[in-house]
């Protein structure tokens, strides 16, 4: 176990390092010279050339890489051009209210997506079955930033059921102000006792989970249907009829257990995926984390940034993926002795 | 797509008779397939069925600026008063044309590389095999958008963006079918009789292939569609005039109160659009894969 551990995460870190030279690549593709970009429109070719050398751009490619892959290492992510702070520490402030959204889509995306997934293979090609698939297919079609609009405009606007965008309410900033401890803000309300706060930051909470589930709950069920349909002509199965347990302990307890290793890979995959769909819905919400963050540095051409969010984000992916791996290691003893 | 025209298709797997009942037994397959055919025709009929067809363009009309939808504009008109129907039929020549070049391109780069790795083996597979995780690590989005991001934004650089991602998934693909087949006893045979490597690629592992790579086009489609049409939305692709469906509705979020018709309807079109091939898709794989089959 600890060999499959120590290989697997030795091989994680090859792919960082991959990830890295990766962006170092694409940074090193943008058109034009970013030395006379940094020098200004009116610099004189001299000036030029002195900021290419205080740039660190006349050296060779490999040396940049090397020194490229040493800042990323020490922590200097290079400074954002929109927010003259540092890459880093700005993603750091990002990532918790992005994380605190991902998380409670994919619960709900794991709530919805397992029963569905079950109640689609109990009785496959039946009238309940094709509208589950093709409710799971819609889901894995939506263009989110488009649902997260008419979403907003449907409960927010006309239904004035929800809030339209934000964080939390702001009457509540001087009532009741949120403390900021580990920056999730229901977390932060709820380990500060500030009820009215916590029951706010819920309901700001609602549209953009239900937004970012849309993909993960469609794939989750369609991945469940798949597997438990594989597995129930399997002679365990047969033998759990034969010892007649119910259907639905038969589907619930048995087949699923079988269907969790996939599952489980492919909730790592969506959690990447939604990070990643948060920079296409938070900026609609208003959610201050890694997707507005990553939107307000395209719109401004931000490339320290932009960079930074795309390395932050695909390391967040590789360790989602390592986790995943190891636990699966941890309790399925075939997989560790492939 | 695959560039020789020495190929034979192999026999279709299922007999006819099993097709139709398979069509039968999967109206969403059927759905999926008349849906794709429509927006296929309504791609390439555009200019002569749009009601509008200078609209899809610069035109504008001062006097008919925010109209909502009427018998004369079905779907209302846009912040300049072109006629939103007209931009979506245009439209179905921009993203889904998008998706058959990105997808045409990752095929020319992946399926060479796929049957190298699993057809030599050795260091050849272990060069092209970790270079391909690398890409595998990021989400596809997420590179593509870094990409697209320090381009500038044109239609050319978002599909050579998403080309760049999207390749490495046929890699695998390839290089699994041609370890399998490669392994089989009558290749083995073929190498025996002193058969070249090349022809023993064209005459037996393409042509075992091209069901699963046309399941796998058929299925990624609707991903790149969706693909491109947020990259657009983010202002990292199409640009005005193009009737871009993403493009369309970034434009109509600053009328989006009271004007929902300017995001509604190009919306609308990316998910039926997607829906369509990725219906279409899961209904070819589970068709042509015997161990999933809805027959049982």
């Amino acid at each position: 176990m600890l060999v499959f551990a120590a290989r697997r995460i030795a091989l994680a870190f090859v792919v960082v390092v991959g990830v890295i030279v990766v962006t170092f690549i694409v940074a090193h593709v943008v058109p034009g010279d970013p030395a006379a970009t940094w020098a200004g429109p009116h610099a004189s070719a001299s000036q030029i050339v002195q900021a290419r050398k205080f740039l660190g751009l006349d050296r060779p490619l490999a040396v940049q890489l090397v020194s490229y892959l040493g800042g990323v290492a020490s922590g200097n992510w290079g400074v954002s051009i929109h927010t003259h702070r540092s890459v880093l520490s700005d993603l750091l402030t990002a990532a918790p209210p992005s994380l605190e959204l991902v998380i409670t889509a994919l619960v709900l995306a794991i709530v919805a997506g397992i029963p569905l997934g079950l109640l689609s293979a109990r009785r496959p090609g039946r009238p309940a079955d094709q509208a589950i698939r093709a409710g799971s297919i819609l889901g894995i079609s939506m263009p989110i930033f488009w649902m997260a609009l008419i979403l907003q405009l449907v409960f927010s606007q006309r239904l004035k059921w929800l809030p339209a965008a934000g964080e939390y309410s702001p009457s509540l900033l001087f009532t009741h102000p949120l403390v900021r401890r580990t920056g999730f803000p229901v977390i932060d309300a709820l380990i500060s006792g500030n009820l009215p706060m916590l029951g706010s930051t819920l309901k700001y909470l609602i549209l953009p989970a239900i937004v970012v589930a849309a993909y993960p709950a469609g794939l989750i069920a369609r991945m469940v249907r798949a597997q438990v349909l594989d597995t129930i002509g399997e002679t365990h199965i047969l033998n759990a009829r034969a010892l007649g347990f119910g259907e639905w302990q038969i589907f619930g307890r048995f087949a699923m257990k079988l269907a969790w290793t996939p599952v489980a890979a492919a909730i790592a995959l969506v959690f990447g995926y939604s990070l990643v769909n948060t920079f296409l819905v938070e900026s609609i919400f208003d959610w201050p984390g890694l997707g507005s963050y990553a939107a307000a540095s395209i719109s401004t051409l931000d490339t320290p940034a932009i960079l930074g969010v795309t390395l932050f984000v695909a390391v967040a992916y590789v360790v989602a993926n390592l986790v995943v791996d190891v636990v699966q290691a941890a309790i399925d003893p075939r997989i560790r002795l492939r | 797509m695959i560039e020789t025209p020495t190929i034979t298709p192999p026999k279709a797997a299922i007999p006819r008779g099993a097709m139709w009942r398979g069509l039968r037994a999967n109206p969403l397959l059927a759905v999926g397939g008349g849906v794709v055919l429509l927006i296929v025709i309504v791609a390439i009929f555009a200019p002569l069925v749009a009601p509008f067809p200078a609209d899809a363009g610069t035109a504008t009309h001062p006097f008919e600026v925010l109209k909502a939808p009427s018998a004369a504009h079905w779907f209302g008109t846009d912040q300049v008063g072109r006629d939103i129907l007209s931009r979506v039929m245009v439209g179905a020549r921009v993203s889904p044309v998008i998706a058959v070049i990105v997808l045409a391109l990752a095929c020319l780069v992946g399926i060479p590389l796929g049957v190298a790795a699993g057809f030599l083996g050795g260091w050849v597979d272990e060069v092209i095999m970790r270079v391909t995780d690398v890409f595998l690590a990021f989400p596809p989005l997420l590179l593509a958008l870094a990409l697209a991001a320090v381009l500038p934004a044109s239609l050319t650089s978002l599909t050579i963006a998403i080309a760049a991602v999207w390749w490495p998934w046929y890699v695998r693909l390839l290089r699994g079918q041609a370890a399998s087949v490669a392994g089989r006893p009558y290749v083995e045979a073929c190498r025996a009789l002193g058969i070249s490597r090349l022809s023993i690629i064209f005459r037996h592992i393409l042509p075992n292939s091209i069901t699963p790579v046309l399941v796998q086009v058929s299925l990624d489609v609707g991903g790149v569609i969706l693909t491109a049409s947020a990259l657009s939305f983010l202002g990292l692709g199409a640009q005005d005039p193009v009737p871009d469906w993403g493009l369309m509705v970034a434009e109509g979020q600053n009328y989006f109160t009271p004007d929902w018709w300017l995001v509604t309807f190009p919306g609308l079109a990316i998910l039926v659009t997607a829906f369509a091939f990725n219906l279409l898709g899961d209904g070819l794989r589970d068709l042509f894969d015997p161990r999933r089959s809805f027959l049982r």
